[in-house]
């Protein structure tokens, strides 16, 4: 009955949205339900900046009305990728599968080529972000920078203005690099005190291990604490989300092959990652691998048990905390919740972070305004769209003081850096500034001060 | 439907001295002529329509519409005017060598009278933050269209769009108690006043509501609000067979009860829906009915009462009350998606909105599915039903041209039929270019040529959305 399989024609030139399934496009009845839920269409008002007037322009593409150009690449690289229009969807479009594509032809065409951005690439996505041991190298002189003061030295004498525009507008935003990366913190093979109920695999990211690897040593806490035998691969590769958004599907494939090398999905009942950039990309590890005969059927069991932390804790009813992280605090901690952009509208996981939230004894949840709205961050956005970015930023932050709250919890690094540089800055001298936490810190700093409290009563 | 192309749309160039002026008037960022930018103007929420426009302009105020009006009268330019772009019937499809008149960037609410019930909004505010603006001063704007949370107030007053408590409340036109117009020769007029009662002349007003942009352009909404009501309550009906739902509508309507909503849908759409809003609908029904009633809160309850009843006597598998609130706008959202949801089916989605007097609901619908079925087609059907508004929505695919004739056969039989009930072909989505093929049956030439006098007078050089509606 339907003809609504075959592909658009065969297109000897190889262009990627040509090759694609017409279905895909086609499902697109461009009703615009998109279109308030989309950032970059509220900030312009301009169809073009919209959901559905992005994937005319790549249907455009597919039917020969329009060449691949470098104003259709600045657009696809001016969409923020943040997927709120998939939530909004009711018409369930694969924006994912439209925009990765549409990348990754503006890539192979080199439309947007330049000798910078083509250094810049290379640098990034085919040196560092492919070599977990040079990437830790880097973090580790990072961390001597700003911990032997030579980083707040410089930036005290103005030193690092002397850098060039762009660069110093960045050098504020470096994360803190933590003293010890996650294969210091957690043993390959960790099992609970009480008996174990789950095999789980820990996935500790790149940027994660570097500038957030206490939250993987959490993360590992709560799965010891609700039965989970944990197995952490060492020196973990970068997952490849960086790559698939950025047009290097090559890279991305080879970077998931490795994961799969790394975790072999038959031998776990989950997969845990516990970033929403990454998590979402790694749940599509089957279609990214569906024309591989080698890894197709391990990427289908490694994506259906893919799960992201707060989701697998919700799933094995996790245990409820029974002392407050800080017992000494007279008033309840009030905790507001920003949704990362791949775990809500990437993953559709919104419900189980809150849950853990709601969990912990002496917080109070106050949410605030358009909580799954995007910060800015956006994977390197906040780098390549540095004003949108900034609007976005400044809108998230003026919504989170509005709640009143002294800690906003999220759960992914780009969030985390791009909220704590927001609020550093909106924050007035001598006020207090909100912190920024993964759920999953404070539910394990609960399981903690219990396990304090339970210690004392039993002495 | 007539010129039901996806085939690459000609771009007929604009004269060179229109855009120059154009630009010489608005800022850089207000007048589009990119290919890039272009493209994505180039159709609204209806399916299969598509024209590429010569340019895109966004005035600010009244002042830069009439400066557009002037202009393409000067270089003989039509000009189609533009919210969202989520019209169902075309009304905003660019014609050829046309500039589209974007009206998004006027979006400012200049007043909310609280002594006087009104609302004062330029044509692009969002019908959403209407909505809310009333709400949160405890007033209340009834008209809710399927695309509320982004169409557009000029849109909605140009189409006179409807919504899912027409039955109760009406639709857009029972709220608008003054326009700004700018006329085609660039001059304003104001038509209407915050008076309750006012019969001093001939009621404009009336006339550019529902004229789809083609007797003017309106730059400025005055609206009558409502207190709120003070009490909702949701309930949701399912049914073993489409009459059977049918019939309940029936014997509420005439046990004299007149809910705020009376929404239907069949399981196709029940199941659509459920896919994507994840609401909790009994996908094994094969007809649900979604009702709604408001008021003061004794007589809500009476009415809930009474119509929970009705629905068990007329065989109801099951009725089930929204718990809270939240529930209830989480039904009523999800079934404003029931259009776009079916889109998950097949990739094109033809909605009509052909509408019968609500005693000849059940005919209608019987008549509908058996010519489905004889075209070889399938159809979904969901709507409003209190007011007798049907919204069958052919699944198809636009490049599968024999199935799309099967579709246009089909579709003309339904119109034909519910104008033979005494209906009309569109309850609430305008008559655009979807539907204008068909209007002469139901206008008849006199009633034809009436509406062709009204369009010489206003607009006699024929600038202003031409071809739409009627030729």
């Amino acid at each position: 009955m339907s003809s609504a399989n075959h592909s658009t024609q065969s297109d000897a030139s190889g262009n990627l949205l040509r090759s694609l399934d017409y279905s895909v496009l086609q499902q697109c009845m461009h009703c615009g339900m998109c279109l308030p839920t989309c950032p970059t269409y509220v900030e312009t008002g301009r169809e073009r900046h919209s959901p559905r007037g992005r994937i005319a322009l790549m249907r455009a593409i597919a039917d020969g009305e329009l060449e691949v150009n470098a104003n259709f690449g600045e657009e696809m690289y001016y969409c923020l990728g943040c997927l709120a229009c998939t939530t909004a969807c009711p018409a369930g479009v694969d924006y994912p599968n439209l925009f990765e594509t549409a990348r990754a032809e503006i890539e192979r065409k080199g439309v947007l080529d330049s000798r910078k951005r083509r250094s810049v690439r290379w640098f990034a996505l085919r040196l560092v972000f492919t070599r977990p041991r040079l990437l830790r190298a880097l973090g580790r002189l990072l961390w001597l920078w700003q911990a032997s003061g030579l980083q707040s030295l410089s930036r005290r004498t103005g030193l690092t203005r002397l850098l060039p525009g762009q660069l110093a507008d960045l050098e504020p935003q470096t994360p803190r690099i933590q003293r010890h990366f996650s294969d210091t913190l957690i043993a390959p093979v960790e099992r609970p005190t009480g008996p174990t109920r789950h095999r789980v695999a820990v996935l500790t990211g790149c940027v994660q291990d570097l500038a957030f690897s206490d939250v993987n040593r959490a993360t590992v806490e709560v799965l010891l604490a609700n039965g989970c035998e944990v197995v952490t691969p060492r020196a973990q590769a970068c997952c490849g989300s960086l790559h698939a958004h950025n047009g290097d599907t090559t890279t991305a494939r080879e970077l998931a092959r490795r994961q799969i090398d790394a975790i072999d999905p038959d031998s776990v009942d989950a997969i845990i990652s516990n970033a929403g950039g990454c998590g979402s990309h790694l749940r599509h590890y089957d279609h990214l691998l569906a024309g591989d005969p080698a890894y197709a059927a391990r990427a289908v069991t490694w994506s259906r048990k893919l799960r992201d932390i707060h989701e697998w804790l919700a799933e094995i009813g996790f245990r409820r905390p029974t002392a407050p992280a800080h017992a000494a605090a007279p008033e309840p901690q009030r905790v507001t919740y920003h949704e990362s952009c791949h775990l809500c509208h990437g993953q559709k996981v919104s419900r189980q972070p809150r849950e853990i939230l709601r969990a912990l004894p002496g917080v109070e949840l106050r949410e605030c305004a358009e909580a799954t709205w995007c910060c800015g961050s956006a994977g390197i956005y906040n780098i390549t769209q540095p004003e949108t970015a900034a609007w976005l930023q400044t809108r998230k932050v003026g919504h989170v003081q509005a709640t009143g709250a002294s800690i906003v919890a999220t759960a992914n690094p780009g969030c985390h850096l791009q909220l704590e540089n927001g609020l550093k800055r909106a924050t007035p001298a001598g006020a207090a500034v909100p912190s920024v936490v993964h759920p999953i810190v404070l539910l394990a700093q609960a399981y903690a001060a219990e396990a304090r409290a339970t210690g004392r009563a039993s002495t | 439907m007539n010129s039901t192309s996806p085939q690459p749309a000609a771009r007929p160039a604009l004269p060179e001295l229109f855009l120059r002026d154009l630009r010489a008037a608005f800022p850089e960022s207000a007048v589009l002529t990119r290919h890039e930018d272009l493209i994505p103007y180039g159709f609204d929420g209806t399916a299969a329509l598509r024209q590429l426009p010569g340019a895109v302009v966004f005035p600010r105020d009244a002042a830069g519409v009439a400066a557009v009006l002037r202009l393409a009268r000067t270089h003989r330019v039509p000009v189609v005017s533009r919210g969202s772009g989520t019209g169902l019937s075309g009304g905003s499809i660019p014609v050829p060598g046309c500039v589209v008149l974007c009206l998004g960037d006027m979006n400012r609410i200049l007043e909310l009278d609280t002594k006087n019930l009104t609302l004062l909004a330029e044509p692009g505010v969002i019908t959403q933050r209407i909505y809310d603006t009333a709400d949160a001063a405890g007033l209340f704007y009834p008209p809710d269209p399927g695309s509320m949370k982004i169409s557009t107030i000029g849109g909605n007053v140009s189409e006179n769009a409807g919504g899912l408590r027409g039955l109760k409340y009406g639709v857009t036109r029972n709220y608008v108690m003054g326009l700004e117009v700018v006329l085609a020769d660039g001059s304003t007029v104001w038509l209407g006043n915050k008076c309750v009662k006012d019969v001093a002349g001939y009621n404009l007003r009336d006339l550019f509501i529902g004229s789809e942009g083609t007797l003017g352009v309106i730059t400025k909404v005055l609206l009558r609000l409502l207190p709120k009501p003070a009490a909702r309550q949701t309930l949701l009906a399912t049914y073993a067979s489409m009459d059977a739902a049918a019939e309940t509508v029936s014997a509420i309507i005439a046990a004299k009860i007149i809910p705020c909503t009376l929404e239907f849908l069949d399981q196709r759409t029940l199941r659509c829906v459920e896919a994507f809003a994840k609401v909790g609908l009994p996908t094994e029904a094969e007809a649900l009915l979604l009702i709604e009633t408001d008021g003061h809160p004794a007589a809500v309850a009476d009415e809930a009462e009474r119509i929970e009843q009705i629905c068990r006597a007329q065989s109801a598998l099951a009725v089930r009350r929204a718990a809270s609130a939240d529930e209830a706008t989480r039904l009523a959202t999800a079934r404003r998606s029931a259009f776009s949801a079916l889109a998950r089916l097949r990739p094109t989605t033809i909605l009509e909105d052909a509408t019968v007097p609500r005693s000849e609901l059940a005919k209608m619908i019987r008549f509908i599915n058996e010519t489905a079925a004889r075209h070889q087609v399938e159809v979904a059907t969901f709507g409003h039903f209190g007011d007798g508004n049907l919204h069958p929505t052919f699944l198809t695919d636009e490049r599968n041209q024999a199935e799309m004739h099967r579709v246009e056969a089909a579709m003309k039989e339904i119109f034909d039929y519910a104008l033979s009930l005494g209906g009309t072909l569109t309850g609430e989505h305008g008559v655009g270019l979807a539907k204008k093929a068909f209007l002469p049956r139901q206008l008849g030439d006199p009633t034809l040529e009436l509406l062709r006098a009204i369009k010489r007078t206003l607009d006699p050089e024929g600038l202003l959305n031409p071809g739409k509606i009627f030729d």
